[in-house]
């Protein structure tokens, strides 16, 4: 099977403005004033001109030569089959949106070379060519050409274009005299009925109300399903997981990590908060705890007992924290407690193994795991604090705030909590839980001039 | 569906113009090219009838000033019909050629923000400002109408010469549209330089009034053909080839060099926004 993108080695590289010679005396000033139209001609030029070869350049190492030279990519490679939608995430100024420009063809690359099989479309921006003055009509059909629909292709939608986007009333309106939100709605409802074979997605969905990027959400998936290839550059990490089969993260112009959505995003996720999924004190010396016990390690793994960093909401999450106690004789509880992003506490779990229960502990490694069960919690980053106290008498034997933390998708296969919902779900847990219909056919219509409380 | 490939590669040097692209791309040029026609007059009272009301204006004070207060010669010819024909093509190819040059620079943001054929900012205006020159032409009708002048064979030349004068607009329009992107200088030079170039062709005044032995150096002036063309071809005088002919190759050469050199600048359009 033929790749749809396949990019190999692309690097693109700018020239950026550095700060201005100021010069201490008037005379100074008023030279350098004379001469600027020669050193405005350089430097303009220089914006597009660049000394010496590109091949096997160092980038670094030029980068550090002429502070006013950027590399925004350096050999980015990566190939997508058809009917794969990988999303493209990482930093502010990481590159994303130079990779896109460049297979949009809206810029050359400096170097590197990439192939795309089929017709591209390129949603870098919404509403794309509107012009105020022009009537809605007018600006459906010249959107939708720009976007790379054929007339007669806009005149089949149209009707169809203009009912999705809700602006029916004043099509024949100049878009100038139009709220932003109905300009939004129309420019996607345009974008919305293009059939691209690959379709190249920058941020459009941080425009608009919640409702709207719902809505945008709710196509993009469509999208994917029907096979097409889409590429999705986003800083909305749910949008992502729960879009995205495949996901890569630049960072500093780089690929420094590529493989399934979630275990990406989940990655990317835990270096940008400087937290894992597992985490070791090797020196018992510095471990959180005193003479009786000390926390060892505490990791987040699935059944199989293998650390993720991302986990499937309806699957199972194993706990497990490792200690040391040193010194026997106490009632320990170990415990857990998990939070959501917001740091809203979702529950508390403490240790319940009847083995222990109520039995002073000897001195001895241990081991304390816990399962939670699948389709308990909700979507999004989850925080693990560790902590242990000791009963008779009471105390706090070790603690540590947000010890781990991991996150939990959804991607949306019909069997999560969520069901056929594709918005923004709220609530610190999200329980899979049974619900019952009963019905009776026959309608006969409810007199509700009836207050409430008879009948 | 047809399979398309896309390659991606930085360009270097010279390019070939893709005419097979530009064809595909033709719906969103006959949609841009209309926009800019709307657009023109877009919330003015008068609308197209501006475009009449701009050279009528020009014709009127002309009249006075060289036709009676300077008493400019003019082959015999009224000065109000001798100055309309050459007004008309002149205004086309002063708005066509201004706002062509710009057009990179008024379109930056649709520039960096999607992908289609480059030639088609510069050919735009060109196109569209063809409107107002064939509603100008209608105005020169009836005062051709008025002065009584009979329709001639010469009128058969009328494609040719409109064919010359869009590729004059064209031709400057690219050449100066990939200059004006990397240095705004040419958004302040151009209505100068188009106040200047008036008098550099016969429009204000007669050709005869130019010696003989600048004759050539005066006729490579693109514009002076367009202008004698336009002339002859609506007045049915007789076509004077020697004014006419070193324009036009210099006219074809400027439109092929200046799509060429486009071509081969397209690539720092964008990076240099």
């Amino acid at each position: 099977m033929e790749t749809a993108i396949k990019v190999d080695n692309i690097s693109k590289r700018y020239r950026i403005g550095v700060k201005e010679k100021r010069h201490d005396t008037v005379g100074g000033e008023i030279l350098h004033m004379l001469i600027s139209p020669f050193h405005n001609f350089r430097k303009y030029r220089s914006l597009y001109r660049f000394k010496g070869g590109v091949e096997g350049i160092d980038f670094d190492a030029e980068e550090q030569a002429s502070p006013d030279i950027i590399w925004a990519l350096k050999d980015v490679s990566f190939q997508v089959p058809p009917g794969e939608v990988l999303g493209l995430i990482g930093r502010n100024g990481a590159g994303k949106s130079t990779l896109l420009k460049i297979l949009a063809r809206i810029t050359d690359p400096t170097t590197g070379y990439a192939e795309i099989q089929g017709r591209i479309s390129s949603l870098l921006e919404v509403g794309t060519g509107f012009h105020p003055e022009l009537t809605g009509r007018d600006n459906v059909f010249l959107n939708g050409t720009i976007l790379g629909m054929k007339k007669r292709e806009i005149e089949e939608k149209f009707d169809e274009i203009v009912h999705f986007s809700g602006v029916e009333r004043f099509i024949d309106t100049p878009v100038k005299r139009y709220s932003s939100g109905m300009k939004v709605r129309l420019a996607f409802s345009v974008a919305a009925h293009l059939e691209p074979e690959l379709l190249i997605i920058d941020e459009v969905l941080a425009v608009g109300d919640a409702d709207f990027q719902a809505k945008c959400l709710n196509k993009m998936e469509r999208i994917g399903q029907e096979g097409r290839t889409v590429l999705f550059v986003s800083h909305n990490m749910a949008a992502v997981t729960r879009l995205c089969s495949k996901a890569l993260l630049l960072e500093g112009g780089r690929v420094v990590n590529s493989g399934s959505a979630h275990e990406v995003v989940g990655a990317y996720l835990n270096s940008n908060l400087g937290v894992t999924s597992a985490r070791r004190w090797a020196d018992p010396e510095k471990a959180p705890g005193n003479a009786v016990v000390r926390l060892r390690g505490v990791r987040a793994c699935d059944e199989k007992r293998v650390v993720r960093e991302a986990f499937d909401i309806r699957k199972p999450i194993r706990l497990e924290m490792s200690f040391d106690v040193y010194a026997s004789g106490r009632l320990l509880l170990p415990h857990f407690t998990v939070k959501n992003s917001e740091g809203v506490c979702a529950f508390i779990t403490v240790d319940q193994d009847p083995e222990w229960r109520r039995r002073p502990r000897p001195a001895g490694t241990y081991v304390s795991t816990v399962m939670i069960p699948g389709n308990l919690l909700s979507e999004g980053m989850v925080y693990i604090s560790v902590y242990c106290i000791a009963l008779n008498p009471d105390g706090m034997m070790f603690g540590e705030r947000n010890a781990i933390a991991f996150n939990v998708y959804d991607n949306l296969e019909g069997d999560s909590a969520r069901g056929d919902y594709a918005k923004d779900i709220g609530g610190v847990v999200r329980p899979l839980l049974k619900w019952t219909t009963e019905y009776r056919p026959g309608g006969e219509r409810a007199d509700f001039s009836r207050t409430a409380t008879e009948g | 569906m047809s399979k398309r490939v896309t390659y991606i590669r930085a360009r270097s040097g010279w390019q070939v113009i893709d005419l097979q692209e530009l064809k595909e791309y033709r719906d969103l040029f006959y949609f841009l090219v209309l926009r800019n026609i709307k657009v023109m007059y877009a919330q003015t009272i008068l609308g197209f009838a501006w475009a009449i009301l701009n050279p009528l204006i020009q014709i009127i004070v002309f009249s006075v000033v060289f036709g009676r207060v300077a008493k400019v010669s003019t082959e015999g010819l009224p000065y109000a019909l001798f100055s309309s024909v050459a007004i008309i093509p002149w205004t086309y190819m002063q708005e066509a050629m201004t706002q062509s040059s710009q057009s990179l620079v008024q379109g930056q943001n649709m520039l960096g923000k999607v992908y289609f054929p480059r030639l088609i900012f510069p050919l735009s205006p060109a196109f569209a400002r063809l409107v107002d020159f064939m509603i100008s032409m209608l105005l020169l009708s009836f005062v051709m109408f008025w002065y009584r002048v009979p329709p001639t064979w010469n009128l058969l030349y009328f494609p040719v010469f409109l064919l010359f004068m869009v590729m004059v607009a064209s031709g400057v329009g690219m050449w100066l549209s990939s200059f004006a992107i990397r240095y705004r200088d040419f958004k302040y030079a151009m209505p100068f330089v188009m106040k200047m170039l008036i008098y550099s062709a016969p429009i204000v005044y007669s050709a005869a009034s130019i010696p003989a032995k600048y004759r050539l150096v005066y006729s490579l002036n693109p514009i002076v053909g367009v202008i004698e063309g336009f002339r002859a071809t609506l007045l049915g005088t007789p076509m004077p080839w020697d004014y006419i002919w070193p324009g036009m190759l210099i006219a074809v050469l400027m439109f092929f060099t200046g799509a060429l050199y486009f071509k081969r600048m397209e690539r720092v359009f964008v990076d240099v926004i």
